[in-house]
């Protein structure tokens, strides 16, 4: 096999689903930072925000790149709603409470998606999209699009957090909760921004899942553990560890079919997940430990 | 002159238990005022009780001539006191210049001269002013959590063990810092675990035990008490 043709089949396979892995990841790293317990509903949160995109391009037939900010936003919403409804009221009591009704929630969307949606799996437009060469690159568009858009999120995201008021206050909530609230930062306020990140980042994850695959109602909690093994690789609160656990982990996946049955891809999330635990539990970034 | 705080017969504690019976302290403008005393004699929770995070069930505290009891920290921020809790009391994964910024939360906009202030009472700081504050050694973490504190021009400060764990020569350095934050206009208001230390660099004192005031007085005068001395200073 020649250098073009690993690159063209795996490596580059590997770093959209990795990308795509990245923008679930750093929602998971957000809250598990923040909020300090594990979502298990943010693969079905994906998912939801990949349908609501649907929806849009079916009823009012947006372009999908169109219908993606809006779902973004509408997901963003739903987060904010969720979190109102299912979470807030578990603040103060354990948080494995919140982690269980979270996987509560997770079949919850799963359902509304399967009732409004069906079953059957759909894509966002029918026919084939070539690839176009770049020098011996295969590429489609959507999946430079992918990148691109990805890349210009985790950009915007880092600036967000790095220089603006709000970001810091977000930090420092992460940093030392108790000593953010003496200075004044507000719990809510911060709560409510990290969900609508998480919910517009999810989204988007689910989206760009749907558009270089197809979409099922099972999309998002399939990539989940994925995600999770992202985050914790990355090092738990660390949104530059989500993008390059994210990465690794998409591009480990898709190296491992040379070697492996190509049944054994998804395992191999959860050996790297496993492997990290055991070694270096404070992730790459040097997380949280959990 | 009127005092910057008065706390009257404060009775209260953490949930259902009382841990303050009755402790009563003022503090003056432009004054250092320590609280000593052994373990378990309320110290800390007195100066808590100050800042919003102790039930409070009996008794008032006032600040500037205005009631306080009851208020959330945010409101007593605004108002005008700081507090720098003995542990964790910087952001360790963001730098020096950015605990600062986290002070001024409630300002929304920061003026250049707040920073240069802090940067000239904490010299060290300005060179490490892009250093993760987790980074930094015990001594100089404590400058951070001070000037984090006085970065909204605070006119009362507290300070819960701001020597615990330091070096005699970082407390002395701490201790001079807190006479250049007083000489600044700020009164300050500080909890002590090395009693003859502090009693001997404050303007007064209070001694603490079980709860309540067992004495009162300038620094000096507590530490020429023989009975204190035997009690809590060990002789």
């Amino acid at each position: 096999m020649s250098g073009l043709e690993l690159i063209n089949f795996y490596v580059i396979p590997g770093l959209i689903s990795g990308s795509i892995y990245a923008l679930g990841a750093i929602g998971i790293t957000l809250i598990f930072g923040i909020l300090r317990y594990a979502h298990f509903a943010h693969g079905d949160m994906a998912t939801l925000g990949a349908y609501v995109a649907l929806g849009l391009v079916g009823s009012l037939a947006l372009s999908p790149w169109v219908a993606l900010p809006i779902a973004m936003a509408i997901t963003a919403l739903v987060a904010v709603v969720l979190d109102r409804v299912f979470y807030r009221h578990l603040e103060t009591r354990p948080k494995i409470l919140t982690v269980m009704a979270s996987l509560g929630v997770a079949l919850m969307l799963r359902s509304v998606v399967q009732v409004v949606w069906g079953v059957d799996p759909q894509v966002y437009s029918t026919g084939i999209v070539r690839a176009e060469s770049y020098g011996g690159l295969m590429l489609r568009s959507r999946e430079l699009i992918t990148f691109a858009t990805a890349t210009g999120l985790v950009l915007f995201l880092m600036a967000f957090l790095r220089y603006t008021r709000w970001g810091k206050a977000m930090r420092a909530m992460s940093d030392n909760p108790e000593l953010a609230r003496l200075c004044g930062v507000n719990n809510e306020a911060v709560t409510r921004l990290t969900w609508v990140i998480a919910g517009a980042l999810a989204a988007a994850a689910g989206f760009f899942l749907g558009i270089n695959t197809e979409l099922n109602t099972m999309m998002g909690w399939s990539a989940l553990l994925a995600m999770f093994a992202a985050a914790i690789l990355g090092g738990v609160g660390r949104v530059e560890g989500a993008v390059v656990g994210g990465l690794v982990i998409g591009l480990v996946e898709e190296l491992s079919v040379l070697v492996l049955p190509s049944q054994y891809k998804m395992a191999t999330a959860f050996v790297i997940l496993i492997l990290i635990l055991l070694v270096r539990p404070q992730g790459i970034f040097k997380g949280k430990v959990l | 002159m009127n005092p910057v705080l008065v706390m009257h017969q404060v009775r209260g504690g953490y949930g259902d238990a009382d841990i303050l019976h009755g402790v009563s302290l003022t503090v003056n403008p432009k004054e250092i005022v320590v609280i000593v005393g052994p373990n378990g004699a309320g110290k800390s929770t007195a100066m808590k009780a100050v800042f919003g995070l102790v039930k409070i069930r009996d008794g008032a505290i006032l600040f500037e001539g205005e009631e306080i009891t009851g208020w959330k920290p945010d409101a007593i921020v605004r108002r005008g006191i700081s507090y720098v809790p003995q542990v964790k009391n910087v952001f360790a994964e963001m730098t020096v210049h950015e605990n600062l910024e986290m002070g001024a939360f409630l300002a929304k906009s920061v003026k250049a001269e707040a920073f240069e202030r802090i940067y000239t009472l904490f010299p060290d700081l300005k060179a490490k002013r892009n250093a993760l504050a987790g980074s930094l050694s015990g001594g100089q973490r404590q400058m951070v959590a001070m000037g984090r504190a006085l970065m909204l021009n605070p006119r009362l400060l507290l300070l819960d063990e701001p020597t615990a764990g330091l070096s005699p020569k970082y407390m002395e350095q701490i201790f001079q810092i807190c006479r250049d934050v007083r000489d600044t206009g700020v009164a300050i208001l500080l909890v002590e675990q090395h009693a003859k230390q502090a009693l001997a660099f404050c303007d007064r004192g209070y001694v603490l035990a079980t709860g309540s005031n067992r004495h009162e007085g300038a620094g000096q005068e507590l530490l020429n008490d023989p009975e204190i001395a035997q009690m809590f200073l060990g002789g």
